[in-house]
């Protein structure tokens, strides 16, 4: 069965391939474009780790075929710092709130969290939470994500941030 | 988990999409979100050697209102529900629904269409079909026809789609702002389908309950359509013990399945209880 013809654009690249139908996106992510930021936990899309933003969804990899991310725009955690290295108002709030344990979850929470501070620039603790929802953190470190995520809002609105007293 | 090989059809149109499946026969899928069909495709369940992906038929996907009638594209998707201003103004009880279906990256994917053509009883927007009266329209490469929700669910994953068929929209009348209505869902974490679900619309008029439409998730082998329920309700001023006899004809007609979510016996009884939630919680939105 003949490969397909693909162009997308990733991280602001243009790039093309040719792939059988079957190869998942986040396999093609990973061993074709050597993006090994979007990681494979579980493969049935439970966990969220595989996350990357397809034009301006967040979707699981997993369950993507390549071949219908054909002519599409994606943002994998690759992609979220400037090219000077300079962290996203996110990164720098998992790095500041020690928003990662063990970090397997991490550009999956990331990921995810982008687009949902787009859609949702102040959310409220429940509405991070729920936004989150699909995204599993095995350490069980939900409350400092809920933080660095709480951290980049405040930092991306331009105002303090104060930690919620516990 | 690699799925097997096949081959991939990409249609810009639903007559062109329906022209592959009839040529291409029975070893061929649509494909819509691919939350219920990659999953198992990669577990070789379902091995399908031609893929139609309808997600380039833009007619398929959005919200339009004809008349009292709100047409859903069936590609439109669980998050295109959850943002449309024309949903949540005329049919409110579908973004409650959408909103616990999976998480949010699922919902940006997964369809209505493919919900509730599925024919898995888990899935929730068959149930609430159901009980808002909907109608499929479905096209097959010999035309299209239209099928009833009520009508649509035969068996667990058996619907009356012919081989061939696609679902292209779905139909239903706008609720009045006076409707009462509620989706009450018992599961046991984000993502999962229900131990037992219920969905509600009711009208009141001058202290009765003059309308009342009741459909249950996953406790049988197909959504059901609670009619002896709902009949029990109206005319009735939605007092104890009319919610009583509602909710033990509810809680007959179910047949669950025994698995991880609990003992048949437990998820009946859930239903029941999400039933009484929905009506407890539809009197108190309706008006009148």
């Amino acid at each position: 069965m003949a490969k397909t013809h693909v162009t997308m654009t990733i991280n602001g690249q243009e790039v093309e391939a040719l792939v059988e139908p079957r190869t998942l996106l986040i396999h093609f992510l990973r061993e074709q474009m050597l993006l090994t930021g979007p990681h494979i936990g579980c493969e049935t899309s439970h966990c969220g780790a595989c996350t990357v933003d397809m034009n301006d969804m967040s979707v699981k990899s997993c369950t993507v075929f390549a071949v219908q991310a054909n002519g599409s725009n994606i943002t994998t955690i690759e992609g979220m710092a400037a090219a000077d290295g300079t962290l996203s108002a996110l990164q720098e709030g998992f790095r500041m709130m020690h928003g990662l344990q063990c970090g397997y979850c991490t550009p999956g929470m990331i990921t995810r969290a982008h687009r949902l501070l787009i859609e949702n620039p102040d959310p409220t603790e429940d509405e991070i939470r729920m936004g989150i929802a699909g995204n599993i953190c095995r350490c069980t470190g939900y409350q400092n994500i809920v933080k660095s995520i709480q951290y980049a809002a405040a930092k991306i609105n331009g105002v303090p941030f104060h930690e919620a007293a516990e | 988990m690699i799925p097997g090989r096949f081959d991939y059809y990409r249609p810009s149109s639903a007559q062109e999409a329906v022209a592959l499946l009839a040529k291409l026969g029975d070893e061929a899928r649509p494909l819509a979100g691919g939350h219920s069909l990659i999953p198992v495709m990669k577990t070789r369940l379902a091995a399908p050697e031609h893929l139609i992906d309808l997600g380039g038929i833009a007619d398929l996907r959005g919200v339009k209102v004809e008349g009292d009638t709100v047409v859903i594209g069936a590609m439109t998707t669980q998050h295109d529900l959850l943002t449309s201003k024309v949903i949540a103004e005329h049919l409110p009880i579908i973004p409650e629904t959408s909103a616990l279906i999976a998480d949010p990256q699922i919902r940006y994917l997964g369809t209505l269409g493919g919900n509730v053509a599925n024919g898995d009883p888990g899935n929730d927007m068959p149930a609430l079909m159901m009980c808002l009266d909907a109608t499929f329209t479905v096209l097959g490469a010999g035309g299209e026809r239209t099928i009833k929700a009520r009508e649509f669910y035969l068996g667990t994953y058996y619907t009356a789609l012919e081989t061939g068929e696609i679902v292209t929209s779905i139909r239903i009348k706008a609720m009045s702002k006076a409707t009462g209505y509620a989706y009450e869902k018992l599961k046991r974490k984000v993502g999962d389908y229900a131990t037992a679900a219920a969905a509600v619309v009711l009208t009141v008029s001058g202290g009765k309950c003059t309308s009342a439409s009741i459909g249950l998730t996953n406790v049988a082998e197909t959504p059901l359509l609670a009619e002896d329920a709902a009949a029990a309700l109206i005319g009735s001023s939605l007092d104890k013990a009319a919610i009583d006899k509602a909710v033990a004809a509810a809680e007959a007609i179910t047949n669950p399945a025994h698995d991880a979510r609990g003992t048949p016996q437990y998820r009946t009884k859930m239903a029941g209880v999400m039933l009484r939630r929905a009506i407890a919680r539809a009197m108190t939105r309706a008006h009148g």
